[in-house]
């Protein structure tokens, strides 16, 4: 081909770099059944429900202690029904379940260095574990005193 | 500078949420949703428990041990449906209800904890 026909043609023509798609598998939405430690991440983050059960079981215990002794002996009942039970049964296993791994994530999202070595991640958990035994006590002193 | 994404504010909500659920949500969970009512313990007559409700500290006190957990709920809960049940394509609404019910639960808080008779 003659020169001028060889440049012509190449600007004619718009070359792009060659580039592969995206590789992006398709993720089924029960993947997280698939791994024990998939499923035990899926029930971590769903404690977060049965905090909110509890703050929600709170907001009625205020509400009944506004509204009488009545209204609080009704709440006390209400407490006292087996599904509610079973409820609370489930939620405070939730809870725990939230704070031991809320606690025991502390020394991972902020590694404590003293004099060059890592602090070992049962010594930064502790502190958390001491408040939460202290303020549980003082909390259960100060209403069944 | 590129537009900065707001997820830093809702981050900080749901950790501190996350924090005050650890500590308090159990104590207060197992005793007034079992150990009292089902008398493990002796039941707290009713004047007591209004005397302390009407202390401002204690109100301020319950008022955080609701708001900030159930922004701590928002939070999770939302990315678990993004994650665990691959919606994000509902972004919007799920949004919505997740913060939004942690705001009307506030308002409630507030509402009810405002002044104690």
């Amino acid at each position: 081909m003659r020169p001028e026909t060889l440049e012509s043609t190449k600007r004619a023509v718009n070359y792009t770099p060659y580039h592969p798609r995206w590789y992006r598998p398709r993720v089924s939405v029960y993947w997280w059944l698939g791994e024990w430690h998939y499923l035990k991440f899926i029930l971590r983050e769903l404690s977060s429900v049965f905090v909110a059960v509890t703050v929600i079981e709170t907001l009625m215990l205020i509400r009944a202690l506004r509204s009488g002794p009545d209204a609080y002996a009704r709440f006390l009942e209400c407490m006292r029904n087996p599904w509610v039970v079973l409820l609370n049964v489930v939620s405070l296993f939730f809870v725990l379940f939230h704070t031991i791994t809320w606690f025991n994530l502390a020394p991972s999202a902020m590694p404590v260095r003293m004099a060059g070595k890592r602090v070992p991640d049962a010594l930064v958990a502790a502190p958390s574990y001491v408040a939460w035994l202290v303020i549980s006590v003082f909390v259960a002193w100060l209403v069944l005193r | 500078m590129a537009k900065q994404s707001d997820e830093a504010f809702f981050w900080v909500l749901f950790s501190a949420g996350g924090v005050v659920a650890a500590l308090l949500i159990p104590i207060h969970l197992f005793l007034f949703g079992l150990a009292i009512p089902l008398g493990v313990v002796h039941a707290p007559d009713y004047e007591q428990l209004l005397a302390l409700l009407r202390m401002p500290l204690v109100r301020i006190y319950l008022f955080v041990l609701c708001t900030l957990p159930l922004f701590h709920w928002a939070h999770r809960f939302r990315f678990t449906l993004y994650d665990g049940l691959k919606v994000k394509h509902l972004n919007e609404i799920i949004f919505v209800l997740c913060y939004g019910g942690a705001l009307v639960g506030s308002i409630v808080a507030a509402y009810l904890l405002w002044n104690v008779p």
